[in-house]
């Protein structure tokens, strides 16, 4: 690098990181401070004389346990991490078989269907609820975790796909050539070889679809309806706002610990999840 | 043990890249077949036929007396050592070896005794908990080859093996292999595009150019009697000198003539050009048939050329020389004193002159 | 045949029957299991809405072919011009800001620091925490009444009296957009710092030699090279901003009087919210055109970008 005086990098790097990671964090300070604010504080007018901010020095647990007692914010959790996990296993499963055959294999077809999938990794959601929504009523599928467990994989599995895609492609060829040889079934070869080498990349997949399962919004807004079977953005969104009224308290604590398992899971995994974005990214 | 027949097979790809055209030769019983050419020639999409990493577009491969064009490579019993020796790289050493017994379903003693008499034989025994990613270059060779020996395959196939090694490493991976040969004595295929590992290697060596094969022989055979000018130009290092003549007959002698010099062809030689005189032909002499001309040397094989630039080696120096349009390479004694821009007079060794006919290329 | 020069002593075993090995079989078998998710709830819905879109249907009653009625009716919906319009500048300012303030933060973080790594995990929080529950966090923060906003800016003199951020059309807009880029930055950011670290700094090395200024080397060495990560991040960006849903549905529901709803939210207000589904689709299909567009003028741009 090309280093200049210390000033300069304090003006032009280290100050304008700062802002930007105040910036970008702040949020999260609010959402916990406001959790563990007591209402009496939550609703002073900022100006007021005796409005603070940044600190409270009678921090509270009552929004937590408004949560857990008034609502079925522990139900939507367990409901959340279920579709999640499963949806997250189904499109592992789907994407890691496609993405291999459309990586190493020949047959009529590969390059369009290739295409095919990397379109519809660009279909987004709110294209097809409303027609989607007929469907699973159709399929008696409304109103149950099944409805997200099955809809959620159709924009996990081509990002899955695509993301293995890549991986394997990375992968050296001889390796399932020489394990073939050594007498392994092109299955086998796929199984006992090039899958445990693609671990990293199918672990970067599945984080990345397991935060994503967990955002999801729209199909979980529209294809449940009763209290008990909804997820932890619906259920905040549509049980602690009534009609014009935020349960505010509430409401951040809900949004603070509806975070954590996402928070969770990205933390002993940063490295793949970057990796996951990079590779997502790459063509 | 067995043979391997190549009859007659071609392989195009897509419909219109024809890779291999018409290979047709057998691999004899214990036999080391070396097959070489320039990248791009048909020598690894042959290999890899052998295999059953490629299908065949038309003709049969044999092993032994089994027509393995539609088996799976599980199903071929041979075994492969690969450029980037592809060890997996999730498994210890001794798991990579084991790999193939175990696809084979051999009992687990079985298992464990031929992974460590091969590891033995190769001494990597202390290597057998490591992982690949812990080792060196030459170690990862070594137990690439003892996972092809475990299993007692009926054919090696060797692509490009010791390519990824440096220079001292590959000349004593190379020995090894011709001991390993030795002592076990199974038939191996042997791909490279280095003519030095052809030669050392080989018990034959095959030349492939353009998916064709242009000679099959005794490393030898190929050196002294090469059957065109490519097969001429290839084998040799440094390379054979070419030089463009027109051959013409005058006092009863055949010349090879071109602007700078002219050489008298000895008598064996003019006798099978006979019919080429007043043609275009290519002269063809190694750098290590030129020296020094002498008072004994005949005046017919002399010809004057200046000197352009001196490689001194040590056991030889090689001297790049023109005479007119025409430039040779001389290995000559390393105790000559010569300077750039001298001029000289050399002397081609008269039973060792190649003449290749211009349009066809082949040896005349 | 080949088969007449064979010696009597040669076998050809017929291979035992085995479809996996065959590349086309194995193939087969590989996709069917995406092939059957993705036809099922993608190629079938999409098919379904476009039949949909051309009948009366509503919630509870099965409704009949009325061709190509709820186009015309939405083509002089006022609130659907507004929400194509919404979408159009929504999605071209964030992204604008976005590729600019990701670009400079993957710049400030593409040198080596301590905890560069903590500061990585930690500016990428706003992509991985729910959007809907950070947005809430948001319009917290947006409260003209109780919250934060208001009293900084005040406190800093730059306001008097208290704004009320969503309940004004273009500042409601304003926030949507300031929430929807501080989102989008950090991944940005990291996409364009993985790609900022496949270019070796000898170029950087080399072109300075040359008598390349800071600006310069930007421009000149890292910008092209940069391009078609770029390009790639822009158009997931921009197809997922166009479609965008939640983060207006939390913040403003379409509000104030309708002024900032998008496709999605304004097809969901329609077919989900009033019951008229047929009419909800025709919405929401109408986004298909531009995402196509958007695709296709994108892609052909990264293969020119990649292919030069």
């Amino acid at each position: 690098m090309i280093e200049g005086a210390l000033w300069r990098k304090w003006v032009f790097y280290n100050i304008p990181l700062i802002l930007f990671v105040f910036v970008l964090l702040f949020p999260f300070y609010w959402m916990i401070i406001t959790t563990f604010r007591p209402d009496g504080e939550l609703y002073r007018p900022w100006n007021a004389a005796n409005y603070q901010p940044f600190w409270t020095n009678n921090p509270t647990l009552d929004h937590i346990l408004y949560l857990f007692e008034e609502t079925s914010f522990a139900r939507w959790m367990l409901n959340t991490m279920f579709i999640a996990i499963v949806s997250t296993i189904i499109s592992l499963f789907c994407g890691v078989l496609a993405g291999y055959a459309l990586a190493r294999l020949n047959f009529p077809f590969a390059g369009g269907l290739g295409t095919a999938i990397f379109v519809t990794y660009l279909v987004p959601q709110t294209l097809l609820f409303i027609p989607l929504a007929e469907i699973i009523r159709n399929f008696r599928l409304g109103d149950t975790p099944w409805a997200l467990i099955l809809t959620y994989p159709t924009f996990l599995i081509p990002f899955c796909t695509w993301l293995m895609m890549g991986y394997f492609k990375a992968i050296p060829k001889e390796l399932e050539e020489c394990a073939r040889i050594d007498g392994a079934s092109r299955w086998k070869a796929m199984v006992y070889i090039i899958l445990p080498v693609a671990v990293p990349g199918i672990l970067s997949a599945g984080i990345f679809a397991f935060t994503l399962s967990w955002n999801e919004f729209i199909y979980a807004l529209v294809f449940l309806s009763s209290p008990d079977q909804k997820t932890v953005p619906v259920g905040v969104t549509s049980e602690l706002i009534r009609g014009d009224v935020f349960f505010w308290g509430p409401l951040m604590a809900g949004a603070l610990l509806g975070s954590i398992p996402v928070a969770i899971v990205y933390s002993f995994f940063v490295e793949h999840y970057v990796s996951g974005i990079t590779g997502s990214v790459k063509g | 043990m067995a043979m391997v027949s190549i009859r007659n097979v071609n392989k195009v790809y897509d419909g219109n890249v024809h890779a291999v055209k018409n290979v047709d030769l057998e691999v004899r019983d214990k036999e080391f077949m070396v097959f070489v050419g320039p990248s791009g020639c048909g020598k690894t999409t042959t290999l890899r036929m052998v295999a059953g990493l490629e299908a065949i577009t038309s003709g049969d491969i044999l092993i032994g007396d089994t027509v393995v064009n539609e088996l799976p490579p599980m199903d071929r019993d041979i075994a492969m050592v690969f450029q980037n020796y592809a060890l997996y790289p999730h498994m210890s050493v001794f798991n990579n070896m084991a790999f193939g017994l175990k696809m084979r379903k051999f009992e687990k003693s079985e298992i464990d005794k031929r992974v460590r008499d091969a590891a033995a034989i190769l001494g990597i025994e202390t290597l057998l908990d490591r992982k690949p990613r812990q080792l060196s270059g030459g170690q990862r060779q070594r137990v690439a080859l003892g996972r092809a020996i475990v299993r007692h395959p009926q054919v090696f196939l060797f692509d490009e093996p010791l390519s990824n090694l440096d220079a001292k490493l590959r000349v004593q991976m190379r020995v090894e292999l011709k001991k390993l040969h030795e002592r076990l004595g199974t038939t191996a295929i042997y791909v490279t595009h280095d003519q030095i590992e052809a030669m050392t290697l080989g018990d034959r060596v095959v030349v492939m150019k353009d998916g064709v094969v242009q000679q099959v022989g005794e490393p030898l055979e190929l050196y002294n009697t090469p059957a065109n000018r490519f097969v001429a130009g290839f084998i040799g290092s440094p390379a054979m000198n070419f030089a463009e003549v027109t051959l013409s007959a005058a006092n009863g002698t055949l010349w090879a003539v071109a602007p700078g010099f002219r050489i008298g062809l000895p008598a064996a030689l003019a006798e099978r050009a006979a019919g080429l005189a007043g043609e275009p032909a290519t002269l063809g002499i190694r750098p290590e048939d030129l020296h020094i001309a002498g008072a004994g040397d005949p005046p017919e094989l002399c010809l004057e050329v200046e000197v352009e630039v001196v490689e001194q080696l040590g056991s030889e120096i090689v001297l790049d020389t023109r005479a007119a349009d025409t430039a040779f390479v001389a290995s000559v004694e390393p105790t000559l004193r010569v300077r750039m821009h001298d001029r000289l007079r050399l002397a081609m060794n008269p039973n060792r002159l190649h003449l290749f006919d211009a349009k066809t290329e082949a040896a005349v | 045949m080949a088969v007449t020069a064979v010696s009597d002593a040669t076998t050809r075993p017929v291979p035992r029957l085995r479809r996996l090995e065959d590349e086309r079989w194995l193939a087969l078998t590989l996709l069917a299991p995406t092939a059957v998710l993705l036809g099922l709830f993608i190629a079938y819905p999409f098919v379904e809405g476009v039949l949909l879109s051309l009948t009366n249907t509503r919630v509870g009653v099965e409704g009949g072919f009325v061709g190509l009625k709820n186009f015309h009716k939405i083509w002089d919906d006022s609130i659907f011009r507004t929400s194509v319009w919404n979408t159009f500048w929504y999605t071209g300012v964030t992204t604008v800001f976005k590729l600019a303030l990701g670009l400079w933060l993957a710049i400030l973080l593409n040198r080596h620091f301590r905890g560069k790594a903590l500061v990585r995990a930690f500016i990428l929080l706003p992509f991985i925490i729910p959007t809907v529950l950070s947005t809430f966090a948001w319009k917290w923060m947006f409260d003209p009444t109780f919250s934060v906003l208001n009293w900084t800016l005040f406190q800093l003199g730059i306001i008097s009296q208290r704004i009320n951020w969503l309940g004004d059309p273009d500042l409601a807009m304003a926030s949507i957009i300031i929430v929807n880029i501080w989102r989008g930055v950090p991944f940005f950011a990291i996409s364009l710092l993985a790609g900022l670290q496949t270019i070796s700094p000898e170029l950087q090395e080399a072109a300075a030699i040359d008598g390349a200024r800071p600006w310069q080397r930007f421009w000149h060495v890292t910008w092209p090279l940069l391009l078609p990560v770029t390009m790639v991040v822009v158009l997931f960006s921009v197809i997922q901003t166009f479609a965008d849903f939640q983060l207006v549905y939390v913040m403003t529901g379409g509000g104030p009087a309708n002024a900032t709803h998008l496709f999605a939210t304004y097809a969901y207000q329609i077919g989900i919210g009033t019951g008229l589904l047929s009419e909800g689709a025709a919405i929401s299909l109408a986004m298909f055109p531009f995402l196509f567009l958007i695709v296709v003028v994108q892609l052909l741009y990264i293969r020119r970008v990649e292919t030069r």
